[in-house]
């Protein structure tokens, strides 16, 4: 039986796939986020302990979530690669790295600036904030890699590599509370018990969440059509697209197209 | 509602640089990435027409 997605595996479908759904994810986001942040700083009660400093949570902690899950995204892109060859995972582990490194390095950012306040430091060697920096230069490392190598299969093969090896980190980084006597404090929301705040704070805290989530794979769909035309360039498609739109510009503008000639 | 007016909201009870430190370099981290997305794909789209152009063109 050949399952109907399977065609989406196709490049060409793909490419037309994403164009179609990263505008929904944009606008999905931009609402999700609109009600999150205004149920984060209009709704929900001023915290007894930490006064107005604990709204942070309402960007850090969705941050801190994103770029766990999209390294983990990163890493089921690239074992479904490496174990079916298919031809678009590599390319969707490239889209996703740069949106994954952002929301780490604000994970980072937004928790130095809560850090201060509360702890009186911005930065401290506990298990969980030195795990989620390396989790930084793992991204970094990702990027570095994948953007040295012009091979195309060796390209997605190395950054599977990387990708497979470091998403050992992100276990490490969820559990380094429980593992490690950490500043950091332990998870408000865990899967297994009730939330420890109060539901206006965590329904604002989802609603960021799923905006986040929403950006990231909008994100992910738009950047992934300019890897695919650029790894199919020399296919027939991509060469019939290029040619309509360099004539549709032509049309628009004849004066510039007669100077570049 | 939390704010008896607008600069109670952005003081922020006194955490005011630290929480708008935050969310404002989340917002300028979203838009720079957005933008930076754009550039890339009007390079590529760039470097494709050229690369049409001088196929059409011997």
């Amino acid at each position: 039986m050949v399952l109907p997605w399977f065609q989406y595996a196709a490049p060409q479908r793909f490419y037309g796939l994403a164009g179609r759904l990263y505008p929904f994810c944009f606008v999905l986001a931009a609402l999700l986020g609109a009600v999150g942040l205004y149920m984060g700083f209009f709704v929900a009660p001023t915290d007894a302990q930490q006064g107005e400093a604990y709204r942070i949570i309402f960007i850090h902690v969705p941050a801190s979530w994103m770029s766990m899950v999209i390294y983990c995204a990163m890493a089921f892109w690239s074992a479904l690669g490496l174990g079916f060859k298919t031809r678009i995972s590599g390319l969707m582990a490239q889209a996703l790295a740069p949106t994954g490194a952002l929301f780490c390095f604000l994970s980072l950012w937004t928790g130095a600036l809560w850090g201060k306040p509360m702890w009186g430091t911005w930065w401290v060697w506990d298990a969980r904030l030195t795990s989620e920096l390396i989790l930084l230069f793992l991204y970094a490392g990702y990027m570095a890699l994948t953007r040295a190598i012009d091979d195309p299969q060796r390209r997605d093969q190395a950054g599977a590599l990387v990708a497979l090896v470091g998403v050992i980190n992100v276990p490490i980084i969820y559990f380094s509370v429980k593992w490690w006597n950490t500043l950091h404090q332990g998870s408000s929301v865990s899967m297994t018990q009730a939330p420890s705040m109060a539901h206006t704070m965590l329904w604002a805290m989802l609603g960021v969440t799923l905006a986040c989530w929403a950006y990231a794979v909008g994100m992910a769909l738009y950047r992934v059509r300019g890897l695919i035309l650029q790894r199919e360039h020399d296919t027939g498609w991509v060469q019939a697209l290029a040619q309509s739109q360099a004539k549709s510009l032509n049309q628009e503008n004849p004066a510039e197209s007669g100077a570049g000639a | 509602m939390n704010w008896a007016n607008s600069e109670a909201f952005w003081a922020m009870g006194g955490y005011g640089l630290y929480v708008w430190g935050s969310f404002g370099v989340v917002a300028i981290g979203l838009v720079a990435e957005v933008l930076m997305a754009r550039r890339a794909s009007r390079q590529i789209w760039r470097n494709l027409r050229d690369e049409v152009s001088d196929n059409q063109a011997p």
